[in-house]
């Protein structure tokens, strides 16, 4: 028997996705910035896959996609919700996971799943930077750091600060008077993923918590922010490597079965 | 090379005036309030109930500062009119604590109730307030009483602050964003985020799509007239309407809203931006009444 060559495709508000899989077994991972093009975005994305997997589109057996742009992909057998993605991707990476909390540009959600690895439950928030990865993007542009360093920041903060404003927009306004009131930049840093993990959190409750938890999506790879929701949730979230291809990583699980 | 200067297209009018037809010598009662409020301070002086000077200006990091500039500057080319003068002061806004020359603070709500029903009329039953970082619907009665009120101030959407962030982007004055947003051939869809963040990421993409930046602004306004008339829903409204704050100045959200409700809003006879003030120096009066009797 051949094994079959799957992609899972995820067009996501900031980035798209791709993640190509030879049986169970991820050959290729591609990302892009999603453009104006959604259609171009894609194409980028799946270029860079398959170079790293070594083959040709008309290689691969079936395409599934995700996100909220999964209407605009070409090439896609069939779509499915980014709920039902991450829950399958979740569930492949490691069975345990009762909760997926999946936080990317402009979209935060919590998962839950149940012991037969279905998503029975979920809450979103798409309305609202607050609860996003834009809202940490927009305080480390109000202290001129990249993401990245804003976000170590927070490890060697001493203080924790409460936050006022929960608009991102208020609260560039709030970081500004912190940053002119000589705060170290440290617990302004802390305060701003505090901010963002209690409304996660809060969020995520409404579903409820239970372990495992996995942490997926493009801010998973902020180490302020893993640090502030495990503080918060008073347990050690599981951090995937490559934390936000797994919707794309589910939508190529869902293509293998299919094709089976 | 001289370093250009960044443009500050945020940056609104200041003003001051003082009625010409007014006396403050003959005056019995000389009230005065002051409404620090998160993006712009004013003081208003009345004689007798009647305006007689008022200063709006921008507020700065220290609200017992802005308080004090808003008011001096009140006082300036006022006949000889000084801080001494005064009989009662009440403070109102987001810094009403810090005012210090207020006698009193009372909340904003019942000095913009009492405002509006001053500066439109006795006829006014719905006041909508868009400020800085707030956004107010405000029901009240013949007398300026508040019967009932809902508020957003979780969020920019609805509030100066987003138009703001909006100018910026788009490099357009603020004095002038809502006059633009009218010269559009066809209006557009409103921008279907709700959170300025996001809009402004729409608007952005909407831009490279080749929307000439009128279009870009119609959209948004119309949004933001879409938001606000969600809160006055569901505190309901009831003729005759009014507009007061900064936003009031904005006609291609005024008109917006006008639209949606099928109802115009009373013209307004003041700065719009006064109401707050305008009320606190009400109540002054009132109180200086009561404690003199």
């Amino acid at each position: 028997m051949i094994t079959a060559i799957t992609a899972g495709i995820d067009l996501g508000a900031k980035t798209v996705k791709v993640v190509i899989l030879k049986g169970k077994e991820v050959i290729g991972r591609g990302i892009a910035t999603t453009g104006l093009d959604q259609k171009k975005s894609a194409e980028k994305a799946f270029d860079a896959a398959l170079k790293e997997a070594k083959i040709d589109l008309k290689d691969l057996d079936r395409v599934v996609a995700t996100g909220v742009g999964r209407t605009e992909a070409p090439n896609a057998n069939s779509q499915i919700t980014e709920v039902g993605a991450d829950a399958k991707g979740a569930i492949f990476l490691n069975p345990a996971i009762r909760t997926v909390i999946d936080i990317g540009g402009e979209e935060g959600r919590g998962i839950k799943i149940s012991p037969e690895g279905r998503a029975v439950d979920f809450a979103i928030n798409e309305k609202c930077a607050a609860g996003a990865g834009a809202f940490t993007e927009a305080m480390a542009r109000a202290l001129e750091r990249p993401l990245k360093e804003f976000a170590e920041l927070a490890l060697k903060s001493t203080k924790s600060i409460p936050m006022n404003a929960q608009c991102a927009v208020f609260a560039e306004s709030e970081v500004v008077s912190l940053i002119h009131a000589k705060t170290p930049h440290e617990d302004i840093s802390r305060a701003v993923h505090d901010s963002i993990a209690d409304r996660i959190i809060s969020m995520v409750r409404r579903v409820g918590i239970e372990k495992e938890v996995l942490l997926i999506g493009g801010v998973a790879h902020n180490v302020g922010f893993v640090n502030s929701l495990n503080i918060g949730l008073k347990l050690e979230v599981i951090v995937p490597e490559y934390p936000e291809f797994i919707g794309a990583l589910g939508a190529a699980l869902v293509a293998a079965e299919q094709q089976e | 090379m001289a370093e250009e200067e960044k443009k500050e297209y945020w940056r609104w009018l200041e003003s001051r005036w003082t009625s010409p037809d007014i006396d403050w010598k003959k005056g019995k009662v000389i009230s005065a309030g002051v409404d620090v409020g998160s993006v712009s301070t004013q003081a208003v002086i009345m004689v007798d109930g009647q305006l007689y000077a008022f200063a709006n200006m921008r507020t700065g990091s220290d609200s017992p500062n802005s308080a004090q500039n808003a008011f001096n500057r009140a006082l300036e080319d006022t006949n000889g009119l000084t801080e001494k003068d005064v009989h009662y002061c009440v403070g109102t806004g987001y810094g009403r604590v810090n005012v210090p020359m207020a006698q009193k603070a009372i909340t904003e709500i019942a000095c913009h109730a009492r405002g509006a029903n001053f500066m439109y009329g006795p006829t006014v039953r719905t006041v909508l307030d868009m400020g800085g970082q707030d956004c107010k619907a405000i029901r009240i009665d013949e007398k300026g009483k508040v019967e009932s009120f809902l508020m957003n101030d979780k969020c920019a959407a609805g509030t100066g602050r987003g138009m703001e962030v909006f100018s910026d982007l788009l490099t357009i004055s603020i004095n002038d964003v809502g006059q633009m947003s009218m010269e559009v051939e066809e209006e557009p869809e409103p921008v279907s985020s709700t959170c300025v963040i996001f809009a402004k990421t729409e608007a952005t993409g909407l831009l490279r799509a080749g929307w000439p930046k009128n279009k870009v602004l119609a959209a948004y306004c119309r949004a933001m007239a879409g938001r606000v008339n969600e809160l006055l829903q569901r505190v309901g409204v009831v003729k005759d309407f009014a507009i007061t704050g900064g936003i009031a100045k904005n006609i291609g959200v005024v008109s917006r809203v006008e639209k949606l409700l099928d109802m115009k809003a009373l013209p307004p006879k003041y700065d719009t931006q006064l109401a707050g003030a305008v009320g606190a120096a009400l109540f002054a009066k009132g109180l200086y009444e009561k404690i003199k009797k």
